[in-house]
């Protein structure tokens, strides 16, 4: 918001082009923005008008036009969503906790790594920030070896409700640990800005640690958690490759999964894929849109 | 710089002080200490380092487990020759698997779709990123609304984006080819990602698409912090628009630009979800990238241990594009 008040004053070469009336410049400029975001919507609005064209009328008209009244349709919604469902509730029950869980452990990571000072604190740093960067392929032959001998089903016998789902656990538990690299980054250049003087006088008045993280440092990370919850919710949302590897059984596909049965069941049916597609990025597209600054936030973070 | 040295230093002086003074911890070792002269013991356990562990250590020790032991169990594995049901055994250890990758004719297809990914996709993401974030930075209006459409696509998975463009490339009723025939250009119009010939560069192509929002952004940033004196200089000067970006604001810009290729790098090496929901766990030798052919070599065909080594070679690309860039960040102060 700040930007966009503060700047046309403060640039006043820029504010002297407008006044020339008929400012070619000006114009070719929205002009070639608008262009571009033609080109950036065109696979969404594609796949809009597609999703609620029947499968006679998708096939004869083009796929930028809207729908016409003879060849509309909910049905693609109705079938994408009654396919994905199973995925949809799956997805919901993993995604929050391994959400919450890393940006959590990446706070008191940062905290434990920037608030109380001592040395060797670039090293372990150091092996964090690496970690954002690792390609998952080269962690996916141990990763099925460890939950394949790990018996988490067994281990929650007691309870079968959760032992059924021990699929979503594992992938839980993974999201969390290659989540925390990338959340410890950003809350740890958000703690080195952070003001030090109340946790300065705080220790003074013989504060532990754990006080000075639950009653001054937590509160004043709201801003950040915004940043890391986000993130971490788009990442393990879209995310396919680790699901994949780890949830074998049907009924603990996540949203990712049964878009991709989906598509693969219903190669021509292009209505239904595409409302499928929009199913599974809603969420996404909701969080998008509403929290766009700290989502850009998020994924600058780690460079 | 300043301020940090002189915060430490106050820490410092803190340290020194007897612990009564210090932060009560819940289960200290020893309470008695109050009073008596501070032995070394309660100096060190009152000491911020040892403070700092029950934070760090905990998230560290999964993330150092997940990461770096799954790592170093990848190469292990990769020493073996195992394969099909079973485990395997880590008793007899070579490099043959690693001797095999060389001769293989689909691991040098994979590996030069990789570096052709990495660099053209790369290149592309960032001219547009750059073009994308000038045009945003011209003082427009609804500024807003052209940022956030232009990144929405990084919003989105790659299973999502993969769908959207396997039907942009539709060969009968694609976007792409219905434009293409819109405005006169019949000719050009083709089978997209059914060609072999171009099916890579239509890969790399819709995940520009996807990922030049990402670009934009890091670039704004960067042009956000050049001062405006800098733009009225050149423009003092009499420069032309299209060169005072070339020769006063792109320059300035090297620092974002690093920063982005490496984490574009990265994205284009993790590409395996777009490319495996579009064309299954083999697209075929135009279009196989390493990513791509570990998950078919290791999960579908069971041959565990060459997966683990063509995992091995993705790893050590990820960490060539990495750590120069690590190590220039410690060098510059900046971690």
């Amino acid at each position: 918001m700040s930007d966009d008040t503060v700047k046309p004053t403060t640039d006043p070469t820029r504010a002297d082009t407008r006044l020339d009336g008929v400012d070619l410049e000006r114009i070719s400029l929205y002009a070639i923005l608008c262009g571009l975001i033609a080109f950036y919507l065109s696979p969404l609005w594609s796949g809009l008008t597609t999703a609620f064209k029947t499968q006679s009328a998708f096939v004869r008209t083009s796929p930028l036009a809207p729908p016409m009244p003879e060849g509309f349709t909910l049905e693609p919604w109705e079938l994408a969503f009654a396919t994905m469902q199973g995925g949809l509730l799956n997805s919901v029950t993993f995604v929050l906790p391994a959400t919450v869980l890393s940006a959590t452990l990446g706070s008191l990571a940062a905290y434990g790594l920037t608030k109380l000072s001592w040395r060797g604190q670039v090293a372990i740093l150091v092996l964090f920030l690496a970690g954002v960067f690792l390609p998952y392929q080269s962690v996916l032959v141990p990763l099925r070896q460890f939950w394949s001998a790990v018996d988490v089903a067994g281990l929650l016998s007691f309870a079968p409700f959760l032992a059924n789902r021990a699929d979503l656990i594992e992938l839980t538990i993974t999201h969390t640990a290659y989540g925390v690299p990338i959340c410890t980054i950003l809350f740890r250049s958000y703690y080195l800005a952070m003001d030090d003087a109340m946790i300065e006088a705080a220790k003074l008045d013989g504060a532990s640690p754990f006080t000075i993280y639950r009653r001054i440092v937590l509160p004043l990370s709201a801003p950040m958690f915004a940043v890391a919850l986000i993130y971490q919710f788009t990442q393990v949302w879209n995310d396919l490759l680790f699901a994949l590897v780890l949830v074998t059984s049907r009924s603990n596909y996540v949203v990712t999964q049964s878009l991709n049965v989906l598509q693969g069941s219903m190669v021509q049916e292009y209505n239904i894929q595409m409302a499928g597609a929009f199913i599974a990025a809603l969420p996404t597209i909701v969080v998008y849109v509403v929290f766009g600054r700290q989502f850009a936030k998020g994924i600058t973070g780690a460079s | 710089m300043g301020p940090d040295i002189a915060a430490a230093l106050a820490r410092l002086r803190r340290q020194r002080r007897p612990p009564e003074q210090q932060a009560r911890t819940d289960g200290g070792l020893d309470e008695g200490s109050a009073k008596a002269p501070v032995s070394p013991v309660s100096k060190l356990w009152y000491s911020d380092a040892v403070q700092a562990i029950p934070f760090w250590l905990p998230p560290a020790l999964l993330m150092g487990w997940f990461v770096y032991g799954a790592v170093g169990w990848n190469l292990l594995i990769s020493l073996t020759d195992w394969s099909g049901l079973g485990q395997p055994e880590y008793t007899s250890l070579s490099l043959e698997m690693y001797r095999e990758l060389p001769g293989d004719r689909s691991f040098r297809a994979a590996f030069r779709n990789t570096v052709i990914l990495l660099v053209a996709f790369t290149g592309v993401s960032l001219a547009i990123g750059l073009v994308l974030a000038i045009l945003v930075d011209r003082d427009i209006r609804f500024e807003n609304t052209f940022r956030t459409i232009y990144l929405l696509p990084m919003a989105l998975s790659f299973v999502v984006t993969a769908i959207f463009w396997s039907w942009m490339y539709n060969p009968t009723t694609g976007t792409i080819n219905v434009v293409l025939r819109g405005i006169g250009l019949d000719v050009l119009a083709s089978d997209w990602i059914g060609n072999p010939r171009t099916r890579l560069w239509a890969i790399i192509f819709a995940l520009t698409w996807q990922f030049s929002g990402y670009a934009m952004v890091v670039y704004l940033a960067g042009l956000r912090a050049i001062p405006d004196e800098h733009y009225e200089a050149a423009k003092v000067d009499g420069a032309s628009t299209l060169r005072m970006y070339w020769r006063v604001i792109i320059p300035q810009l090297s620092a974002a630009t690093v920063s982005a290729v490496v984490v574009l790098m990265v994205f284009a090496l993790k590409a395996f979800d777009f490319i495996f929901v579009m064309f299954g766990d083999n697209p075929g030798r135009s279009a196989d990238i390493l990513a791509v052919m570990m998950f078919r070599v290791a999960f579908s065909r069971a041959q565990w241990a060459y997966g683990a080594a063509v995992a091995t070679v993705l790893f050590v690309m990820a960490l060539a594009i990495v750590a120069p860039y690590l190590y220039v960040q410690y060098r510059r102060g900046a971690l």
